[in-house]
């Protein structure tokens, strides 16, 4: 058994434990909330700019597609853009999403290359040798439209340049703060026809009668419009992540933080008992030692007498 | 009967409500969109918008962006917006000068630092401009 000095060196260590991942699920937490503000802000823009392009689509007399709305023929090359965190101690947030996204483009039909945005998947799909062929880790905390729309921006320009035939967002999507879930989404081409499910409200989507004046042209217009929304969905793609990763670390410093007070409660248990013990023992010394010296001076007053 | 007005940029709702008439900024020139007009699609350059309603006239700034008009609503997808009555002047001062010094430093040839930098301080310029000239209690001009 452990002497008591250990015992107690122990338990500091865990109670030092136990104070960190509660500071850092409190910095979580708080981590969470703002991202999940920002995620809320960038609705009302794509729900608008989902509904624009909506109309435009369903114009009568329109002309042929423009490039990033239309599914190429024949696939050779896919882009996957993989949303992980650049920090660890979140639990199983890196692993299940990296996992999901070998599971489905492991196999897959035809070349892969993938683009990450966050250092962990980063080394972890390095690590098994896929071809990663930009990285953009080391966002701020906080990233605004304008930190990431270069990453939109480059996306788009592979897919024009046929670089890739088709792009995919794989990130982790932030349902509740229990719940995160790793998906995969079609991002290139816009597949306008049937939305995508994640825009909201659709109240507002009619049908036009008139087509639409254009200033300038039709072509221009598409041109600026739907890049911008790549990037915007990229943008939300990794809000959404964000959220999620504060929300795994969150919960799995709360694990940590219970565990460590249940490990604590143990060693104390076991510390008061290896004390007490020692104070059993200590008792029985000093009683055994009295006893022994009643004895000898019982033994001296006896001598004395038969003196 | 008023048309709708809302205004959205990338991380908010900027505005929305009735208006009499809205005057965007469209890169082909300015224009005045009242109700019931025809259905039209522009793209926006950096200036002001305009949204009167019942006499009262509020003014945005907006950074570029598309505007899509339908005959009972106008939606302003804007790269960045802002109301002229919430322009932090102060910081606005502060990002032109950050920007300028930035501009001074850019190694020739780095053309993506240099326009990044050059639209943040067109952005600012914007914003100070508007605020000296719309800022509630000095009559606005009309002359652009």
């Amino acid at each position: 058994m452990a002497s008591a000095r250990e015992m107690r060196l122990r338990i500091r260590s865990v109670k030092n434990i136990s104070q960190v991942t509660r500071a850092l699920q409190a910095v979580s937490a708080s981590k969470v909330r703002k991202a999940m503000a920002a995620l809320i802000g960038t609705r009302p823009y794509a729900t608008k700019a989902w509904q624009v392009l909506t109309h435009i689509a369903r114009q009568p007399g329109r002309d042929t597609l423009h490039p990033l709305l239309t599914a190429r023929a024949e696939v050779k090359k896919t882009l996957v853009v993989v949303i992980t965190s650049d920090r660890g101690l979140a639990g199983a947030y890196n692993t299940n999403l990296i996992r999901l996204v070998l599971r489905t483009f492991g196999n897959w039909k035809n070349d892969v290359c993938f683009l990450t945005i966050g250092r962990k998947g980063r080394d972890l799909l390095m690590r098994r040798r896929l071809n990663v062929t930009a990285d953009f880790s080391g966002l701020p905390a906080a990233p605004s439209f304008v930190d990431v729309s270069a990453i939109g921006r480059m996306v788009v320009q592979e897919f024009l340049d046929g670089r890739a035939d088709e792009v995919y967002l794989a990130y982790t999507d932030f349902i509740n703060m229990l719940r995160q879930e790793p998906v995969i989404k079609k991002l290139l081409p816009l597949n306008v026809e049937n939305g995508d499910g994640r825009v909201e409200n659709f109240e507002a989507v009619r049908t036009i009668p008139a087509a639409y004046t254009y200033e300038p042209a039709e072509r221009e217009i598409l041109d600026e419009i739907i890049p911008r929304f790549t990037a915007l969905q990229v943008y939300q793609a990794i809000l959404e992540a964000m959220a999620s990763e504060h929300a795994a670390r969150m919960s799995s410093m709360r694990n940590a933080t219970d565990n460590a007070i249940e490990l604590i409660a143990g060693l104390q248990l076991q510390y008061n008992k290896i004390r007490q013990q020692s104070i059993t023992n200590d008792m029985l010394d000093i009683a055994g030692g009295a006893e022994a010296l009643a004895q000898a001076s019982q033994m001296q007053m006896a001598g004395g007498k038969h003196d | 009967m008023p048309i709708r007005c809302e205004i959205v940029s990338q991380d908010r709702m900027v505005y929305q409500g009735e208006a009499d008439i809205v005057v965007l900024p469209g890169t082909a020139g300015e224009m005045g969109i009242l109700p019931h007009h025809a259905p039209l699609l522009t793209t926006l350059k950096y200036g002001i918008i305009r949204v009167r309603a019942r006499g009262e006239e509020q003014i945005f700034t907006v950074a570029g962006g598309v505007a899509e008009v339908q005959p009972e609503i106008v939606t302003v997808l804007a790269d960045a917006a802002e109301n002229v009555e919430e322009i932090d002047v102060a910081r606005a001062e502060a990002a032109r000068k950050r920007a300028e010094e930035a501009l001074a430093k850019v190694k020739p040839g780095d053309v993506d630092t240099l326009l990044a930098l050059e639209a943040a301080l067109r952005r600012s310029n914007l914003r100070i401009e508007a605020a000296k000239r719309f800022r509630a209690g000095k009559k606005p001009s009309y002359e652009e």
